[in-house]
C-alpha cells in the first residue's frame, strides 16, 4: 500500500500508478453531484448539451452537504452511497472523468469502465462529515441551484483523505463477507 | 388533566432535532471508542479513529455529525391525561421546520416522483402511542438514507423459525456490505404484521447499546446475532476487520398462526437519537 499526494485535474499517469488500498491526499478542485444532478447532467448530454464543468481529468464527489453556517465555506460534507450513480458513471468516465469519490460498492459496469477509460474510484469515510468538511477551503454553486443540497458545487479541497477502492486494473479493496450458512 | 401547549412542543422539537444531529449519544460514543481499541485491521482502525475524531469535532464546531441529517422520525408517547392545546402533529412538523433551518441541517425530503425537495425537511414521520399518565415523551431519530436503503422486510413461514430469521439477517447484512456505513447497529422486528414488523425494527433502534433486552431469551438471541454478524468480517466501512456491528436490538410481537413477519432496519454508526419528556 502506497501513499500519494495528488492534485486535480488528474492525469492518466496519476490514475495508473494507483492500486486498490493506496491512500491518497487529494488537493485542488472537485465537483459535487449526486442523484438529481446526475440525472440532469445526463439528460443535458442526451440533448447535445454540455456538462456544467470541464469533465476531462476531473473528479466528482458524491455529496450533498449541509448548509454552510456563518464563517464557514461549507457545512458537514461526507460521501453518500455511490451505487445510485452507477447508471450514470460509465458515460462520464468515457468523456474523460478520472475519478469519483463516494462510499460503498460499485457495479460491474462501473468497474469495467474504470478499466476501459482508465479511471479510479475513491472511498471517503462515511459519517465523518464534520471532519471531512475541514478539508474544504472554498465552495461555490455552479449549476442547478434549484436542487438545493443536490446542486452542483465546485469545492476547493486540501489534503482530502481518500482510499483507492477500485483501481483501473480491476482491483478492489472491499472485504468479501464470510457468509457461512 | 395536564395542558401542554403547541408552542412548548414546537420549541422542544426544534431544539431536539438540532442537538441530536450534533451530539452523538454517550452509549454510541463509548461503543466507537471500544471498537477502536478492539479492531485489529489497521485500515479499519484508522476509520474508527476518524469517527471518534468526527464526533468530538462536531461537538466543538457545532457542525452536524453527518451531512445526511436524515428524515425526522418520531416515536411519541402521549399520556392520556394530557390535553394538547393545538395540533400535535403540526407542532412536531413546525419544530422540525424551525430546527432544521436554525441548525443549518440538510433538508432531505422530496416527492417520490418529481423528486422536488419539500424544502423544510417535513413531513416528519410520526408514530404515536397513547399511554397512561400525564406526560408527553418525544423520541427523535435522524435516519439517514444510506442505511435505510439497505433495510429489508420479509414474510417467513412459521417452519423457518429462528434459523430462517438468522439466515435472512446475515444474508442481508453480507449483501449490504460497505453501503450502510458499518460498524452498523441492527434493529430487528419479529412478528406482528407486514406493516408492524418494520415499525418494531425501527423502535428497537432507540434502545441504548448498553441496554440488553429485558427478556433473557431475546437478549441471548441479540448476542448470538451480534457475534455472527461480526464474524462476517465486513469491518469498518467494509474494509475488513472484527468490528462490523456495534449492537443488535430485537423487538417481538405476537403474529398470525400462518406468518412469521421479519424486518431488518439497518442503522449506520452515526446513530443519532434523543428523547425528551414534557
Amino acid at each position: 500500500m502506497s501513499e500519494y499526494k495528488l492534485q486535480t485535474p488528474l492525469t492518466e499517469k496519476d490514475v495508473l500508478q494507483l492500486r486498490a488500498g493506496d491512500k491518497v491526499l487529494l488537493s485542488g478542485l472537485v465537483y459535487t453531484a449526486r442523484d438529481a444532478a446526475h440525472k440532469r447532467m445526463l439528460e443535458a448530454l442526451a440533448k447535445g448539451g454540455e456538462l456544467p464543468f470541464p469533465v476531462k481529468g476531473s473528479v466528482i464527489y458524491y455529496v450533498g452537504p449541509t448548509p454552510a453556517p456563518l464563517g464557514r465555506p461549507i457545512g458537514s460534507a461526507g460521501p453518500t452511497t455511490s451505487y445510485r450513480m452507477d447508471t450514470y458513471a460509465p458515460t462520464l468516465y468515457k468523456l474523460g472523468l478520472k475519478a469519483t469519490i463516494g462510499k460503498g460498492k460499485r457495479s460491474p459496469e462501473v468497474i469495467e469502465a474504470l478499466k476501459t477509460y482508465k479511471g479510479v474510484y475513491f472511498g471517503a469515510t462515511g459519517g465523518a462529515g464534520a471532519l471531512l468538511s475541514q478539508c474544504v477551503k472554498q465552495a461555490k454553486i455552479i449549476a442547478y441551484e434549484d436542487l438545493g443540497p443536490e446542486a452542483v458545487r465546485v469545492l476547493h479541497v486540501q489534503d482530502f483523505p481518500l482510499l483507492v477502492i477500485n483501481d483501473a486494473f480491476g482491483g478492489e479493496l472491499y472485504a468479501k463477507p464470510q457468509l457461512i450458512l | 388533566m395536564r395542558i401542554i401547549s403547541e408552542n412548548q412542543i414546537i420549541e422542544t422539537v426544534a431544539e431536539l432535532v438540532q442537538e441530536a444531529n450534533i451530539n452523538l449519544p454517550e452509549d454510541v460514543k463509548q461503543a466507537l471508542v471500544k471498537a477502536l481499541e478492539e479492531e485489529t485491521n489497521p485500515v479499519g482502525k484508522e476509520i474508527l479513529r476518524q469517527l471518534v475524531e468526527n464526533y468530538k469535532l462536531a461537538e466543538q464546531t457545532q457542525l452536524p455529525l453527518c451531512q445526511d441529517t436524515g428524515l425526522a422520525i418520531f416515536f411519541v408517547e402521549l399520556g392520556q391525561d394530557v390535553f394538547i392545546e393545538g395540533d400535535l402533529v403540526e407542532a412536531i412538523n413546525q419544530g422540525v421546520r424551525l430546527g432544521y433551518e436554525a441548525g443549518f441541517l440538510r433538508k432531505s425530503v422530496c416527492d417520490p416522483f418529481t423528486r422536488i425537495n419539500t424544502g423544510d425537511n417535513t413531513p416528519a414521520f410520526i408514530h404515536l402511542d397513547l399511554v397512561k399518565g400525564d406526560k408527553l415523551k418525544i423520541k427523535f431519530m435522524a435516519k439517514g438514507g444510506g442505511s435505510e436503503n439497505m433495510s429489508r422486510a420479509t414474510m417467513l413461514t412459521p417452519a423457518q423459525g429462528w434459523k430462517g430469521i438468522k439466515e435472512f439477517v446475515l444474508k442481508r447484512i453480507a449483501e449490504a456490505g460497505p453501503n450502510p456505513c458499518p460498524p452498523i447497529i441492527v434493529g430487528i422486528g419479529i412478528g406482528g404484521t407486514f406493516d408492524y414488523a418494520p415499525i418494531l425494527a425501527k423502535k428497537a433502534l432507540f434502545r441504548p447499546l448498553t441496554l440488553e433486552h429485558w427478556d433473557s431469551e431475546l437478549a441471548a438471541k441479540e448476542k448470538e446475532l451480534l457475534t455472527a454478524i461480526n464474524e462476517l468480517g465486513i469491518g469498518p466501512m467494509g474494509l475488513g476487520g472484527k468490528i462490523t456491528c456495534l449492537g443488535v436490538k430485537i423487538e417481538k410481537s405476537p403474529c398470525h398462526i400462518a406468518s412469521l413477519p421479519l424486518a431488518v432496519n439497518i442503522q449506520c454508526h452515526s446513530s443519532r437519537r434523543k428523547e425528551v419528556e414534557i
